[in-house]
């Protein structure tokens, strides 16, 4: 690759010139080369923990997995059937939390707030909370709820995941609504729409799609974090459905099976960690390929 | 913003008028209610502050800031210091940087400046994202079974001849600051390339093309010219790993090795603040349990040092290309 070939490149006279292989264009070659490998480096951890993954998991995958509890320490057959209820119960109460305030709050940035000191902050603030480590959301929901309340709790879990989950909701659909054209706002305003009836029906619906990916992917983010479940859900190697009770999720579960010497659990571990990774990957290659689509 | 009043034979005055101010009233609920949501946000952030410094009260009137400084971590005396942990922290974090920041911004400059076809670069570039989107649970695991089996060979080779050197001066664990450095490499990755990426990507086309007019080559303007322009995006993009190397947990408790202890070695297990909580959490007593709070504002203090600094850098830097 020499600079013959890019645009930028001077013009035909000159060609002779560029073919010369001088310090400067082995330097190029080189450094060309080298972020090459840097790519190929990268994607190697990616490519061999999915490889991984599937392949200690799969062969664990089949009905009992997602229907019988997990066996005791040390005794092989059971699943993983009331970590995965537990997940989607604890994710339940997360997204029944984050998702109004989220994407009330995205309206409020991007349709009103737009260019205020307000929103200036709050997007400032979404950004740092969303640099702020998972386990401090779990810290927070120890000491807002399960100090309060004297138990560990799905519901508890919920609010922690809830935290994480916010500020990605929030910045997400801002993003989507920003992309909704101003013409389409003007127009349902200028039929005599008030602000909240042009939101709510012209706006809203335009940038679902957004919205909705941004929900999935906040989602997929809060479905594979374990730190701020460890002291909030706490586990449960029981049946439960009680949102006031200890729960048992899929990311914490495979947690301490990865962690107890017994290879029965190690392998329910793999399995888990298949399933997690599968609704992760699936959930955030979907998402993308749903934002692509635009409505106006 | 009324639409009442071009009705032409103005019949129910009071009606349109009710109606009028319904509509008014509820557009008015809907603006404030859309402003406390976006405001209950920056409630949550100043929310979690206080609230987790409010729990860990006891412990930080017992042990001030000689927590900091003591090594001490003992629930039978109830007697507690992160030292080793905030020095786990720290390291951990720098060996991911010192991998993770040469990696990422060569990416990032690979695959912003064309040297491939999009549709060679969306996929790697998608590929990088995902990345990110593994859970660290799994990437725990997969570290325990598969990485550290991996690297023995290699830190043994490291034990052998560069055992002169200190860093790497005792017989290597698997489990050590060194392994979850590493892994935290790969979990910040797609941070600095992202951004990086970003950064180059909105460059003024004015300054990649005055570079070449004056005759430098590809990788000259990109040197030269496109990674000073960008360099406080990539910063920023730096901080912003450091951020979340400092915090991540769940890889941290897997395979830091939870040792309470300083060890200039970084083949030796370590621990780190995250790593510390997440694994004495759930059998803590009373006082641990403050002590453990403790522990976890101060983590909470460092990241968000840390983030703030990234925000300010990265927004400092967008305005001034506005």
């Amino acid at each position: 690759m020499t600079e013959s070939s890019q645009p930028h490149s001077s013009g035909s006279e000159n060609i002779q010139l560029d073919l010369v292989l001088t310090a400067r264009t082995l330097f190029g070659f080189f450094m060309t080369g080298l972020t090459g490998l840097f790519a190929a480096i990268a994607i190697i951890p990616l490519a061999a923990i999915i490889i991984n993954v599937a392949s200690q998991g799969l062969p664990l995958i089949n009905l009992n997995l997602f229907t019988k509890l997990p066996p005791p320490p040390g005794l092989s057959g059971g699943g993983l059937g009331n970590a995965i209820v537990g997940t989607l119960i604890v994710l339940a109460v997360a997204v029944v939390i984050s998702v109004p305030i989220g994407v009330l709050g995205a309206v409020w940035l991007s349709e009103f707030g737009r260019g205020s000191k307000i929103a200036y902050w709050v997007r400032f603030s979404a950004n740092v909370l969303s640099g702020v480590p998972a386990i401090i959301a779990g810290l927070f929901s120890y000491t807002i709820v399960v100090m309060t309340m004297g138990t560990f709790s799905a519901f508890a879990g919920g609010v922690a995941l809830a935290v994480v989950m916010l500020p990605i909701v929030m910045r997400t659909t801002e993003e989507g609504l920003v992309l909704v054209p101003e013409e389409v706002r003007l127009a349902a305003l200028g039929l005599g729409a008030t602000r909240f009836e042009t939101v709510s029906r012209v706006v809203l619906p335009a940038a679902l799609p957004s919205i909705a990916t941004a929900v999935t992917l906040a989602v997929a983010r809060a479905g594979g974090e374990a730190a701020p479940l460890l002291f909030t859900a706490l586990n449960n190697n029981f049946w439960s459905t009680d949102l006031f009770r200890p729960i048992s999720t899929l990311s914490v579960q495979v947690y301490f099976f990865a962690i107890i010497p017994y290879k029965p659990q190690q392998e329910l571990a793999w399995a888990g960690a298949l399933v997690l990774l599968s609704i992760i990957l699936i959930v955030s290659i979907g998402s993308r390929l749903v934002t692509r689509k635009k409505r106006y | 913003m009324s639409v009442s009043d071009n009705s032409p034979e103005a019949p129910d005055v009071a009606a349109i008028e009710a109606r009028k101010n319904l509509r008014y009233y509820l557009d008015q609920a809907f603006y404030y209610t859309t402003m406390i949501f976006a405001l209950a946000l920056a409630v949550v952030l100043a929310w979690i502050i206080i609230q987790i410094g409010i729990t860990a009260l006891p412990a930080i009137s017992r042990f001030g800031l000689d927590f900091l400084a003591s090594t001490t971590w003992d629930p039978v005396r109830n007697i507690y210091g992160i030292l080793p942990q905030i020095y786990g922290t720290l390291v951990s974090a720098i060996i991911g940087l010192v991998v993770a920041v040469p990696l990422g911004l060569g990416i990032a400059v690979f695959l912003s400046e064309d040297f491939l076809p999009t549709y060679v670069s969306t996929p790697i570039t998608f590929a990088i994202e995902l990345l990110a989107a593994i859970p660290s649970v799994v990437i725990g695991l997969w570290g325990i079974f598969v990485l550290i089996p991996f690297l023995r060979p290699f830190y043994a080779f490291l034990r052998q001849y560069l055992g002169w050197i200190p860093l790497f001066g005792t017989e290597p664990r698997g489990n050590s600051l060194l392994t979850l450095g590493l892994v935290l490499a790969f979990m910040i990755l797609p941070l600095i390339t992202s951004i990086s990426r970003g950064t180059l990507v909105s460059l003024p086309p004015h300054l990649r093309q005055g570079a070449m007019a004056l005759g430098a080559t590809r990788w000259e303007t990109i040197l030269r010219v496109l990674i000073p322009a960008g360099f406080s995006g990539i910063v920023g993009s730096i901080m912003l790993a450091l951020g979340r190397a400092m915090g991540e947990t769940m890889a941290a408790a897997m395979l830091v090795g939870n040792a309470n202890r300083i060890n200039i070695s970084i083949l030796q297990p370590g621990s780190t603040i995250a790593s510390l909580i997440a694994s004495q959490f759930g059998e803590a007593g009373r006082d641990q349990v403050a002590a453990l709070l403790y522990a976890g504002l101060i983590l909470m203090i460092l990241t968000l040092i840390v983030n703030i600094l990234a925000e300010m850098i990265i927004k400092k830097f967008q305005n001034v290309e506005r």
